[in-house]
């Protein structure tokens, strides 16, 4: 499959009075077309300002993407000017936010909502937008969509609204849907709802998606590939087989060992990550994550672990990571 | 509720909370000077469950079905319209206000976020000391800094830190405020409300692990509101299953989870993502259509119906009432094997 994204040693600061944030600091993966990618982390690991450094939404300022190449379709975005950009967004990549109800705008309806984009980037007429705006409502599954496009946001339910905005998404038939948290706001039933039409629409339109998520159990099903990320850096990149089935990674263990599983027998006791996560503004010397890991040896305190081979397609930041890989195995064996 | 009645006296002395029949409606108001109710929101519709001394509750279902508005009632942080809530035998709906306030000593509540339940312009050691300045707790003000500085030590924070304001902690050490500040006055039973869903899946497991230790240390009650199944199992001995203001089950933790009996139980369950992709996409997962109706206009006969796979005729209209249907398994589903016939209503 041809590569539809690759973003290359991203870097994206936050220049605040207090100090430079590196909320992304040197973030490398590709997409191919057609592929559904997570980027798991827990908040403040730079996870949601990697997807709008791409979309270049960042706040600027305090925030600037200083380096760094994000080639979509052959073109570097970071170097289009603003007026082609503004074609790319909605149109080729289109977004997916994390809290429907306050990414809309309230004071206009469903209909304005979604003929704004097919207006504006295909060119079409009012009424053939209108035709076009409930099709696609009915598309995601919004019951009774000719009464629905007159209404309000404040009408809809959260998960409506998350409909809506995978049907706005959709409308100008995108090549990349970036998912920022799009169920987190939501009840388990209705995430899994969600989940399932974002993948169906993906498969059936050959659509690439981008699944960004806290739980690492939301992108087990749907997800090809998964990234990890841990302070404003890829620590793990592999299949989702081989994040799930054999991590690499001590902090991608620890996430998985921390969250109670419906399918294994219950433990006594939960194994948390102990620590917090660390200060952006203040980066420990070496591996981020030594302060909070079980494996750390002195050679993590001295130098930044690289993303290395694990096997075929799996990569992991440290330096522990054959021992993790081969005593996972020995456990499953 | 012949049923709760023989549960109780099988256990008589070992039950702290019973809730029977309870009932909250909120008005829903319409006219610019006069205002009249033009409606009711069923938010908890005549529920009836017990929780045992020194167990957890765990207290499952999706937003709006009621479950937070239950334990808002427990702790008369709202006046229910219906029902008694005997809290170790004194019904909390009619003792007096004075009486009120001292057992309110005895229950305690977590809340979900810990960014705005804690107040922004008082120290961490303010908020967990504004309990013992309430209830007149400590005699002098050594004794009040030495109980503040336990409160924290207990819940893992640093002495120190009792000069600092919330900004200055991180989304798990607030919760462990909030934790400690519960605490404070030495309560018999806490409504956890959704304690850690606000909190990252890393430092949510430290926060229910020291649930589960203060538990154990000062032998605590716990109600346990939560959506995510996965952690209810964990923390819970007993788990009761809400929908759209109705209990739909009850049961021990192991046999709900690997005998649900209702049809939202199953269909719960298997909505659940299991961390693993090979587990994950063999499980068969009951896709639920539509979503919860309003509760100000709920539907006929069992409010689940519309949404149901099983449901028949009948289900539109009786309302199932929860059943004993096998020792300590409640379920209100006229499709489960043993429920019986159901109660016509003339």
């Amino acid at each position: 499959m041809a590569t539809l994204l690759e973003v290359r040693d991203l870097k994206t600061y936050f220049f605040t009075q207090a100090g430079v944030v590196k909320a992304v600091d040197g973030v490398s993966y590709d997409l191919a077309e057609g592929e559904t990618l997570g980027l798991v982390g827990e908040s403040g690991c730079g996870k949601s300002v990697s997807a709008l450094s791409i979309m270049r939404l960042v706040p600027d300022p305090p925030g600037k993407t200083v380096g760094g190449e994000v080639i979509f379709d052959g073109q570097d975005l970071l170097k289009l000017p603003d007026s082609h950009m503004r074609r790319v967004r909605g149109k080729q990549i289109a977004m997916v936010f994390q809290e429907p109800m306050t990414s809309l705008n309230p004071v206009l309806s469903i209909a304005r909502q979604l003929t704004e984009a097919l207006e504006l980037h295909l060119g079409m007429r009012k009424t053939e937008a209108r035709r076009e705006a409930v099709r696609r409502l009915a598309q995601v599954g919004i019951p009774d969509p000719e009464r629905r496009i007159k209404q309000f946001p404040h009408q809809f339910s959260g998960g409506m609204l998350q409909r809506l905005m995978i049907a706005m998404a959709l409308s100008c038939n995108p090549k990349l849907i970036i998912a920022d948290e799009p169920t987190t706001a939501l009840d388990v039933t209705i995430q899994a709802q969600i989940l399932e039409l974002l993948k169906h629409l993906s498969r059936e339109y050959g659509v690439s998606l981008i699944i960004i998520t806290h739980n690492l159990g939301v992108v087990a099903r749907y997800a090809d590939r998964v990234n990890i990320m841990y302070a404003g850096k890829i620590i793990e990149r592999g299949t989702a087989r081989d994040i799930y089935r054999h991590p690499s990674h001590p902090y991608t263990l620890g996430l998985l060992n921390s969250v109670p599983r419906l399918d294994l027998p219950r433990k006594e006791k939960l194994d948390p990550v102990e620590g917090q996560p660390p200060d952006l503004m203040h980066l420990p010397v070496g591996c981020a994550f030594r302060q909070r890991c079980r494996f750390a040896i002195e050679r993590c305190a001295a130098e930044i672990p690289p993303l290395q081979a694990v096997s075929a397609g799996h990569v992991s930041a440290c330096f522990a990571a054959q021992t993790l890989v081969s005593r996972a195995k020995e456990q499953g064996a | 509720m012949k049923a709760l009645e023989r549960t109780q006296n099988k256990s008589g002395a070992n039950v702290l909370i019973e809730v029977e029949h309870l009932k909250m409606y909120f008005p829903v108001t319409s006219g610019l000077l006069v205002q009249r109710a033009v409606g009711y929101i069923k938010a908890v519709d005549d529920v009836s469950f017990f929780v045992r001394r020194g167990e957890t509750l765990g207290l499952v279902g999706e937003s709006g079905c009621g479950k937070t508005t239950t334990g808002r009632c427990i702790l008369q942080l709202y006046r229910p319209t219906a029902g008694t809530i005997l809290f170790d035998g004194k019904d909390l709906c009619s003792v007096p206000g004075r009486e009120l306030r001292g057992l309110r000593r005895q229950m305690q509540v977590i809340f979900q976020d810990p960014y705005s339940s804690l107040d922004p312009r008082m120290t961490a050691g303010n908020i967990i000391g504004e309990p013992l300045l309430v209830h007149g707790l400590s005699r002098n003000r050594r004794e009040y800094r030495e109980r503040v500085t336990e409160l924290l030590s207990l819940v893992g924070l640093n002495a120190y830190m009792a000069d600092r304001f919330p900004h200055e902690f991180s989304g798990g050490q607030r919760q462990r405020i909030g934790v400690a500040r519960a605490l404070a006055v030495n309560p018999q039973f806490i409504v956890c409300d959704e304690p850690v869903s606000a909190l990252d899946v890393s430092i949510q497991a430290q926060i229910i692990n020291l649930l589960e230790e203060l538990q154990e240390k000062f032998d605590l009650t716990y109600l346990f509101i939560a959506h995510d199944l996965s952690v209810v199992r964990h923390i819970s001995d007993r788990v009761a299953v809400m929908y759209l203001g109705h209990i739909v089950e009850i049961a021990e933790r192991n046999e709900i989870y690997a005998h649900p009996l209702h049809p939202y139980t199953e269909a719960l369950l298997s909505a659940v993502p299991i961390p693993d992709p090979i587990i994950d996409a063999q499980r068969e997962r009951i896709l639920l259509t539509g979503e919860v109706p309003s509760p100000l206009n709920p539907p006929r006969g069992c409010v689940f119906h519309p949404r149901c796979w099983m449901a028949t005729a009948e289900c539109q209209e009786v309302t199932p009432e929860l059943r004993e249907v096998q020792t300590g398994h409640w379920v209100a589903c006229l499709h489960v094997p043993g429920y019986g016939a159901p109660e016509r209503v003339p």
